[in-house]
């Protein structure tokens, strides 16, 4: 009991983490769920309406369109991040001079707040006076007011502005890796590739799914780039649920049904988030380094 | 230091943190907010030109007033409407706030939040007849009336580009309908986007609608729209209205590139000041706008304006105007410095030195009498327009997203946008909206 006792702080230490957890997170929550089932415009206090917003939220086509698009951003940016994220992290991991260099370049894009990334690319990309009116072929898209394209230029700049993040942290997760074990791959003849398979990534099992789990929280989350970027325009061809519940609630000011989406897209993330952890193992928190 | 210590500091210090960003928290908002007891607190909306002016109004009256201070506070035009709704219900609420009239302001009268300035205008009544009653009308709800216009007239015009209009060989602003297919088809032939439109924010396609609404049916089917009478959207001028615009569109009026090209970033009005357009339907800000932006263009005398066209056999008198009727000043019912805030509103709108201000900067003030001034002044022939044009208006209607309840107004906004990029028909947009 004693030597328990001395590894095992005393439960008061959680007070400040639980009292923030409750007031910034728990609270908010619970509110939310309450509003859920209100009819508030913002004045006086809410007037409860029963399951009114759920029928309503049941047969909106908007929703269903908006949790679509959310679901494509997020398969979308998984896809075309991962791979690019992993493999420039992996290479920054190296201690050379000149990636030390061109990785700080890259990351660059970390340092940018939202707005000035939305606001470069929107400049970038103004089919009127942007840069690629200027550039042959690019001058024949255009890239932020048709519907078609449009998807995939959001999904685009989104990539610009995340990769760095999650390449910083495959970089940081690779340069954890041993250097013993890949001595003793190229002592038993194995090559670049094939350290690449067996080791680098077996051993970044754990970032990936850290990486994927923000990847699809965050994109249940992310608004703010497509806000300022194309408002979910044009018409609603990147109006995203995040996007939605903002204009119902800011614009609308429709606070009870913003906050039925809200719930919906709080339920989606949690539960990714627990799905993506549970089926990939990552609970057991065991070792990956065996011997070491 | 033993690890076991050094946790401890940490802890406490984490505690201690985060004990101080917690009351931080409690107590955040603006410091200077109303419910002070003190200065009267005035919200307008941020705008370089009239903000040193409304200031400069606020300090001469603040230099002679015997029932309190008042102070302004400015905010972004987005996040305004936000910041208001949050705010009235909070004690940061504010004595004295600027709004657009009409259905916006009905929302907080009805919700209780503001005062009835009838009694102040019968008492007054000189204060009354200073206004034009056209204006005066937009902040007049059930008879009574709940705000005073405090800032310049802003109808929308369909302004174009003199020298290309020139170069497709068109002459002046078209006056019916018909005349504007024409112009379009002519501008289109020398291979000019016939109009600008800043497609990427749905308020500039609104006064399109807004406008072919009124010609087609008049003012009341607008009115029986907001008020939810006669079928609203179902009414058939609206699905008339709507497939003259689908047929305007689908002729390539407004180019290709319209649904990205936006009005805040300047876009929009400086592809009509390069003659990359011939046409660009604003509101009357736009010629303040250019002469920031492109004072070549202005100072060659190359931005024309107009009325909107008639429509032959169309209800509507051209005369009718859309746009911002006027920006109002309205007094909270809770507001804690109501003397001062009343005071204010009574005295300093119609003060010479605050008019002559604001004429001097190219603001119409609806104000009986301003003419003259106006005349007198800097782009007489603009604002002596833009004056004749209010005073002679047989209606002058709200834009529909300010007049319209909120979560109505965005829904429309959204079929709207749709619309115009081709993936809603009229009839569609009739039935969505209709509901």
């Amino acid at each position: 009991m004693a030597a328990q006792g001395r590894e095992r702080p005393s439960g008061w230490y959680l007070t400040p983490a639980l009292t923030f957890f409750g007031v910034f997170a728990v609270l908010p929550m619970v509110l939310v769920v309450y509003l859920s089932f209100t009819d508030w415009d913002g004045f006086g206090f809410p007037s409860p309406s029963g399951a009114g917003n759920w029928s309503r939220l049941v047969s909106d086509p908007e929703v269903r369109h908006s949790l679509g698009l959310t679901l494509v951003f997020m398969v979308l940016g998984w896809v075309v991040q991962t791979p690019i994220a992993l493999l420039i992290g992996v290479w920054a991991a190296g201690r050379q001079r000149n990636r030390a260099v061109l990785s700080s370049i890259f990351f660059l894009p970390v340092l940018l707040s939202t707005a000035a990334i939305a606001l470069l690319w929107h400049s970038v990309l103004d089919p009127n006076f942007g840069l690629t009116q200027q550039l042959p072929v690019l001058d024949r898209f255009n890239f932020l007011g048709d519907p078609s394209i449009v998807v995939y230029t959001v999904a685009w700049v989104l990539t610009w502005q995340f990769v760095p993040f999650h390449t910083l942290l495959y970089q940081s997760a690779a340069r954890g890796i041993p250097v013993s074990i890949y001595e003793a791959a190229t002592i038993d003849g194995a090559g670049r590739y094939r350290q690449f398979f067996r080791i680098t990534l077996p051993l970044l099992r754990y970032t990936v799914i850290t990486s994927t789990v923000l990847m699809l929280v965050g994109s249940v989350t992310t608004f703010d780039t497509i806000l300022i970027l194309t408002n979910g325009g044009p018409g609603t061809a990147t109006r995203i649920a995040p996007l939605y519940m903002y204009q119902v609630g800011f614009s609308g000011f429709e606070f009870g049904y913003a906050s039925t989406i809200a719930v919906v897209l709080l339920v989606l993330g949690a539960g990714l988030s627990l799905a993506v952890t549970r089926l990939t193992g990552f609970r057991a928190m065991t070792s990956q380094q065996e011997g070491l | 230091m033993s690890p076991r210590r050094l946790s401890r500091v940490a802890v406490s210090a984490t505690t201690l943190v985060l004990a101080g960003s917690l009351a931080a928290c409690g107590s955040s908002g603006p410091s200077g907010g109303g419910g002070g007891g003190d200065a009267a607190q005035v919200w307008a909306l941020q705008d370089t030109t009239l903000n040193p002016i409304e200031q400069a109004s606020i300090d001469r009256f603040n230099e002679s007033s015997k029932v309190g201070d008042v102070e302004l506070q400015t905010f972004g035009n987005d996040p305004y409407k936000q910041r208001l709704r949050t705010a009235i219900n909070s004690a940061n609420a504010p004595d004295v706030f600027f709004n657009w009239g009409g259905g916006n302001l009905k929302e907080y009268v009805d919700a209780g939040k503001i005062e009835d300035l009838t009694p102040m205008l019968d008492e007054n009544p000189e204060l009354r007849d200073a206004f034009l009653p056209s204006v005066l009308a937009g902040a007049e709800i059930d008879g009574k009336q709940y705000g005073l216009p405090m800032r310049g007239v802003q109808p929308v015009l369909l302004f174009n580009n003199k020298e290309v209009l020139a170069s497709a060989g068109i002459d002046g602003s078209p006056a019916t309908w018909d005349d504007l297919l024409a112009d379009v088809a002519a501008l289109k032939a020398k291979g000019i986007t016939p109009i600008a439109l800043a497609g990427s924010q749905s308020w500039t396609e609104l006064m399109w609608a807004e406008y072919l609404l009124d010609r087609v049916g008049g003012p009341e089917v607008f009115q029986n729209i907001r008020d939810g009478k006669n079928g609203g959207w179902a009414q058939p001028e609206v699905l008339q209205a709507m497939t003259m615009l689908k047929e305007l569109i689908d002729a390539g009026a407004f180019g290709e590139d319209f649904a990205s090209v936006g009005y805040d970033v300047g876009g929009a009005s400086t592809i009509l000041a390069e003659g990359q357009a011939g046409f660009h339907l604003m509101g009357s800000w736009e010629f303040t706008n250019q002469l920031g932006q492109s004072p070549d263009f202005v100072k060659a005398g190359n931005l024309g304006y107009g009325p909107f066209p008639a429509v032959t056999g169309g209800k509507g008198d051209p005369s009718n105007l859309v746009g911002n009727v006027s920006n109002f000043y309205s007094i909270t019912k809770d507001s804690d410095a109501k003397e001062a805030a009343e005071e204010y509103v009574k005295t300093a709108l119609t003060d010479e030195t605050y008019v002559s201000d604001l004429v001097e900067a190219g603001d119409v003030m609806p104000i009986t009498g301003v003419r003259d001034q106006l005349a007198a002044g800097d782009n007489a022939d603009y604002t002596t327009t833009i004056y004749d044009q209010v005073a002679n208006a047989q209606n002058f209607q709200l834009s529909w997203d300010q007049d319209l309840q909120a979560d109505v107004a965005t829904k429309m906004l959204t079929e709207l946008q749709n619309f115009f990029l081709g993936e809603q028909t009229p009839e569609g947009f009739v039935s969505a909206l209709a509901g």
